[in-house]
């Protein structure tokens, strides 16, 4: 299986009253009463150092997102820093996965084609294409697109680009939202026909339609743990069976919070307060921001009023009770001694049916020196153990092309797996 | 009470089956509902008593047409997907009577063919934007400030016809639905070019506005008054902006004296 390390690149330094005194860490809260534009050149140095050093670790791919106007995570434009990484991660084997630039609020939507175009040439075609929908906070309220034409605009940018990256012809785009005389890019990716293509989800019906009708790799992103996302992973699965697609696990994608430490009392010692930090401040949404009236079509918002939101709502309503304890049994957060991680991540990653994991190894406050030992820890005593699995049946035809055999320097499983030194 | 049917009518080259509500008899009235949709029973029973009402759903709300809204991309199909309403109803200068956000599309259609509207009347309509008193997005306001933005009384009974409560999943639904659909056409700010077009509206106006309304501070009547010129504004002393909910018999009796 591949492991990415996903970063969010959150504000690491809100004040403790932060939830209380403020309504949401996004969409409105005041940057300058809460931040630092010094520290937050900081994060950002951090941000890139933290992925190239995973990167250097043995780590598969390395993941960033776009998101506006918010402490959670802000990287306004994910490309940005995916052109740092693929320059600074070339010669190596590491996939520069963009989960990713989003299209509803790229415009004209070519421009992501072209950025990804450059990523994939400057990474020697080592891109994953992620097209996110985009957060109902991101694109209707920071960035003005109506709620309920969110997704057929998300369609039309889909379709736009990829034919962008396709076509042999200059062509004319005359669709909806987007009208285009000559569309002729340079660059096209290295990567033929075009990149692997990941789709981020939150459990809609209408985005695993999407994701099956193209054939992309759909990615549950989810913080509110594996047990949770059993539930949303298996109608999935029961809804690729029944589109005859095959049970590829590759087909899967999803996000895992995990913390690794020496052993399991270090780790609670090492990272509760950043777990707490991460869902008590990070995750201190408005409910009327998340979704906007509208944003979801009208199949999706009853699945999600009469099936996900009372087992959601019940879930959410218990964090603020909750000891490091609760967060570990109910696998929010992966997190112990390399052989606890171990034990409870294949757990998940085999009831999930997911080939495509990415992890979350910076978690909310979490300082640089301790992100950078969790991924040290990580990548060695952990990822070793997940090289193989799935391989012997099945083919990751989502992973750029070039790197779909075994890691150089990273082959084997085991303990004591050693980086290759570059 | 008033006699009521219901009709489902074919609009729009037979892409958008709305249902319309019919109450009373007499001269011919449409009301266009507000952001939350067609939840004005009392005001819309109220009218039918001196009128014929007319009371379509608006595309996208009717129970079996939820897609109906993906039909019509803009105002300007909005405004002419009312003509061919009017045609199917067999209507040709109806009174027209808008509430909120239905008030803002009461105005367009007047404005863009002016022959098409008899009389009109605005209450608290969306529609323009003064940054000097920029308008709350009630779409997003937390359901908590929703009261106190909306209402004069805090505990109306009929706060549950607005206030989402997860208990009430339809509700839920419903409410969510008839925002995301009315939101099409006024989002990101309710302002889309009225200001350039109201100069048009020959029909007789009223525009009626609570004193006390907290969404649509009242400067905005004068706004309107401004832009249509001949209108006559009708401020309600201690009025909110859902006076059709909270309000329906001083407010029909207003109406009705202004149509008469």
């Amino acid at each position: 299986m591949k492991i990415s390390m996903f970063h969010l690149m959150p504000y690491r330094d809100l004040p403790a009253d932060f939830e209380q005194k403020y309504h949401s860490v996004w969409v409105d809260p005041p940057y300058y009463e809460l931040a630092d534009s010094r520290k937050v050149g900081q994060y950002y140095n951090w941000t890139l150092d933290e992925l190239i050093h995973a990167a250097k670790q043995g780590i598969d791919g390395i993941c960033v997102n776009e998101h506006h106007q918010n402490a959670y995570g802000f990287m306004p434009n994910p490309d940005l820093m995916g052109s740092i990484l693929a320059r600074a991660t070339n010669g190596t084997d590491v996939a520069v996965v963009q989960m990713g630039a989003t299209l509803p609020t790229s415009n004209p939507p070519i421009r992501v084609a072209e950025e990804y175009g450059m990523i994939d040439c400057i990474s020697g075609g080592r891109m994953v294409a992620g097209m996110p929908l985009g957060t109902s906070q991101d694109v209707n309220l920071c960035y003005g697109i109506s709620p309920i034409e969110q997704r057929e605009r998300y369609y039309e940018a889909h379709d736009l680009i990829i034919k962008a990256w396709t076509s042999r012809e200059t062509f004319a785009w005359n669709g909806k939202y987007f009208k285009l005389p000559m569309v002729n890019l340079w660059p096209r990716p290295i990567q033929q026909p075009h990149p692997p293509v990941w789709i981020p989800g939150s459990g809609s019906l209408s985005t695993w339609d999407f994701s099956a009708k193209h054939d992309h790799c759909y990615c549950f992103l989810s913080y509110w743990g594996n047990n949770f996302g059993k539930r949303v992973m298996d109608g999935f699965w029961d809804f690729v069976a029944k589109g005859n697609h095959d049970p590829n696990p590759y087909r899967a994608g999803f996000l895992q919070l995990v913390a690794v430490s020496e052993t399991d009392e270090q780790a609670e010692k090492d990272y509760y307060k950043h777990i707490r930090y991460f869902y008590d401040k990070c995750l201190h949404i408005l409910p009327e921001y998340f979704p906007v009236a509208g944003n979801q079509d009208y199949k999706s918002l009853v699945n999600s009023v009469t099936k996900l939101n009372p087992q959601l709502f019940d879930l959410m309503g218990k964090i603020p009770s909750w000891k490091y304890k609760d967060f570990i049994e109910n696998q929010f957060v992966i997190a112990g001694s390399p052989a606890t991680v171990r034990q409870q991540l294949m757990e998940a990653v085999k009831k999930l049916r997911v080939g495509n994991l990415m992890v979350l190894l910076h978690i909310g406050s979490m300082p640089h020196d301790l992100t950078i030992k969790n991924v040290d820890l990580f990548c060695k005593e952990v990822l070793p153990h997940f090289r193989n699995v799935w391989d012997d049946k099945w083919e990751n035809k989502w992973w750029p092309e070039s790197l779909r055999g075994p890691r150089k320097g990273f082959e084997g499983s085991g303990n004591g797996v050693q980086a290759a030194a570059r | 009470m008033a006699t009521a049917k219901e009709q489902k009518l074919s609009v729009w080259g037979d892409r958008v089956h709305p249902k319309v509500k019919i109450i009373g008899s007499g001269a011919p009235l449409v009301y266009l509902h507000g952001g939350y949709g067609p939840i004005e029973s009392e005001l819309l029973d109220e009218l039918g008593k001196s009128f014929t009402v007319y009371a379509p759903e608006h595309p996208g709300l009717t129970t079996g047409d939820e897609d109906a809204y993906k039909a019509l991309d803009d105002m300007w199909d909005l405004v002419l997907y009312y003509y061919d309403l009017f045609d199917k109803l067999g209507l040709k200068s109806p009174a027209v009577v808008g509430h909120s956000f239905g008030g803002m599309i009461a105005g367009e259609v007047a404005a863009t063919d002016p022959t098409r509207v008899s009389k009109l009347v605005l209450i608290s309509p969306l529609g323009l934007w003064r940054d000097d008193s920029p308008i709350r997005n009630y779409i997003v306001t937390p359901q908590t400030e929703l009261p106190a933005l909306l209402f004069k009384d805090q505990h109306h009974p009929s706060l549950k016809r607005i206030v989402l409560n997860p208990e009430d999943q339809q509700g839920y639904i419903r409410i969510t639905w008839a925002l995301g659909c009315t939101g099409k056409f006024m989002w990101p700010i309710p302002d889309k070019g009225l200001r350039k077009r109201m100069h048009r509206i020959a029909a007789p106006t009223l525009i009626v506005w609570g004193k006390d309304d907290k969404l649509l501070p009242a400067v905005y009547a004068d706004e309107f008054k401004k832009g249509i010129g001949k209108a006559k504004v009708e401020l309600v002393a201690g009025g909110a902006h859902m006076m059709p909910l909270e309000e329906p018999v001083k407010l029909a009796a207003t109406i009705e004296k202004f149509l008469k």
